[in-house]
């Protein structure tokens, strides 16, 4: 898949965000905001950088990724049942009492999800032990995690960091969604993250910088990433919360609600459109 | 392996005997590994020992990964921490995806002695028993530790192990018939009127009270329940029907560990009194280990006036 093109990412993007948002709908409860600041990022990775098989989802040389952000599961899951793992029809079991697609990323349930992830940290550790393991082994199989820009305020991140930049693990990249919200309002009044920047590159990261909607840029930065020897990196992802619901774009009331009806409907005559006419374009 | 050991030594220099046979195996450490005994491990093997500082939530999120990876990761660390502070980690990373991680806390207990309350840890089996799926084991010998060590290794799911810091007589060793198996209790001694049911180094002292005990004429029979989960519950059950009362003895807290776990078991199968030797609710305090295991009443006396409590309490 190495040779998709940014159209067709961003039409398995725009494809996730319609899933994702109509999911947690369905659900009635979830968390959308996140999920779609860091739909973008996901598909390059399942579509564009990660060896991976669906058919196959434990392959053992497989890459894998770590929803450290586990409430972003609807991303996470949309992502899956469009690379393949489940069916795409399965989305509207998500938390639901009769199936198996937990609110927060399940590894023993969900085909394709490499780590149970929910509390916020725990998978960023989980990730450096994955990269610590792999590199062990003697593999090349990479590690990629995502993280919120809340998340920062954790602990446990920045003993995960060190241990990371002790062990050298090359073959982990974090990207960090920074959207500048969390549930009780904006990151910079919660709790200020930044300069997450100097703070990764204190604790000997590679750092880089992207707009966490351009493709162009996120396949560049993990390029750069497999490139770098020696240190982790974090890719620091700009992007908008909300990102493509116009209504719910920078609106920290969206971290973790649900559209009534008539707000599905909303966001479904924003999304249509755009996926019809890369569909057009991707032909 | 006659003489005294204590069962983090044992476990130590298992651990390191055992790397050769098991190459899946691997230890981490959070700045503790020379109290930890993770050091001979270390010495050993150290492509295959991984010192994450002191930073114990990071180190059982990072033995999570690797287990999710294919290794078999022990984690070290005071029981203290290895239970508490890492608690959540051990729950939601470990035991909930059903990860095969070794969660090792030295140092439980009273008898870690002069460090005081904040290092000893009285609530561990409380809390890692109350999580689902978890296996937690208290060895009571260094015989039986070394044992339990290779028993872990090959069982695939979330564990807890808990250790002493003082040197004590290793007994299982001499013991006819002994065999270790996870989940199985062993009877230690056979008797009549009472049942002693005991873990970790409170079974040396309870077989003690046993003897003192049969030089009244009371005759008590002395289980050793190295698994608190699962628990034995069939012989447990089995005495309590055959002898009419019980006391459990726990170097911790009598809320929630091996007292609670019996009490469970004997009040669904066969309820009779149950008299409970543990820290009696309150923080531990610093003194020498044999010193704050009397002041807690850890003691074969203390065992002896509850046997007789219990006893006098059978209709």
């Amino acid at each position: 898949m190495k040779n998709i093109t940014n159209q067709e990412l961003a039409l398995w993007a725009a494809r996730g965000r319609l899933l994702a948002v109509d999911a947690v709908h369905e659900a009635a409860s979830g968390h959308p905001g996140g999920s779609l600041s860091c739909m973008d990022a996901l598909i390059t990775l399942y579509f564009a950088e990660m060896n991976i098989d669906p058919a196959d989802p434990k392959k053992a040389d497989r890459d894998r990724l770590v929803m450290s952000k586990g409430h972003c599961a609807p991303a996470l899951y949309s992502a899956l049942a469009l690379r393949g793992y489940f069916p795409v029809e399965d989305m509207k079991l998500l938390r639901s009492i009769k199936a198996h697609y937990s609110g927060h990323p399940d590894m023993v349930n969900v085909p394709g999800v490499d780590m149970s992830t929910g509390s916020l940290s725990q998978g960023m550790s989980a990730a450096v032990g994955m990269a610590l393991a792999l590199k062990h082994q003697g593999t090349d199989c990479r590690v990629y995690t995502i993280c919120g820009d809340g998340e920062m305020a954790e602990g446990q991140i920045w003993e995960a960091s060190m241990a990371a930049a002790k062990f050298k693990l090359d073959n982990l990249c974090v990207f960090v969604d920074v959207n500048g919200l969390q549930i009780d309002g904006a990151t910079k009044d919660v709790m200020p993250s930044e300069p997450l920047d100097a703070k990764f590159a204190a604790f000997n990261w590679n750092v880089i910088k992207v707009d966490g909607h351009n493709f162009e840029e996120i396949r560049a930065a993990l390029a750069q990433a497999r490139e770098c020897k020696g240190m982790p990196t974090v890719i620091l992802m700009k992007t908008v919360k909300g990102k493509g619901v116009s209504f719910m774009e920078n609106n920290a009331g969206w971290h973790g609600k649900a559209p009534n009806d008539e707000q599905l409907a909303a966001a479904k005559a924003e999304l249509e459109p755009i996926i019809a006419a890369l569909e057009k374009e991707v032909g | 392996m006659a003489g005294k050991i204590a069962t983090r030594s044992a476990y130590g220099k298992a651990l390191a005997e055992l790397g050769a046979k098991y190459p899946n195996v691997v230890v981490l450490d959070s700045d503790l590994s020379n109290a930890t005994m993770s050091k001979f491990f270390a010495a050993e093997y150290p492509e295959r020992f991984f010192n994450v500082g002191i930073a114990e939530c990071n180190m059982v999120g990072v033995a999570a990964g690797m287990a999710a990876a294919g290794l078999k990761p022990f984690t070290n660390t005071f029981a203290m921490f290895a239970a508490g502070r890492a608690y959540e980690q051990v729950r939601n990373s470990v035991a909930y995806p059903g990860l095969g991680v070794v969660c090792v806390g030295t140092h439980g207990g009273v008898s870690v002695g002069e460090d005081g309350a904040t290092h000893q840890c009285i609530e561990d089996l409380a809390l890692m028993r109350a999580i689902p799926g978890m296996t937690v084991i208290h060895p009571c010998d260094g015989h039986e530790t070394a044992l339990a060590v290779e028993a872990l290794i090959n069982y695939d799911g979330p564990a807890y192990l808990r250790l002493s810091r003082p040197n004590t007589e290793v007994f299982t060793d001499e013991m006819e018939g002994y065999s270790f198996e996870i989940g199985k209790g062993v009877t230690m001694r056979d008797g009549a009127d009472v049942t002693l049911v005991a873990t970790g180094l409170m079974v040396g002292i309870a077989m003690d009270a046993a003897k003192m005990l049969e030089a009244e004429g009371i005759s008590a029979r002395v289980i050793n329940i190295h698994t608190i989960k699962p628990l034995d519950c069939e012989l447990i059950c089995k005495a309590a029907k055959e002898t009419g009362a019980i006391v459990t003895c726990e170097e911790h807290n009598i809320v929630g560990g091996l007292g609670g776990a019996v009490s469970e078991c004997v009040s669904g199968c066969c309820p009779v009194p149950v008299v409970r030797v543990g820290v009696e609710d309150q923080f531990g305090r610093s003194g020498k280990a044999d010193e704050c295991m009397a002041y807690f009443g850890l003691t074969a006396e203390n065992i002896c006036a509850k046997a007789k409590a219990a006893i006098a309490l059978k209709k």
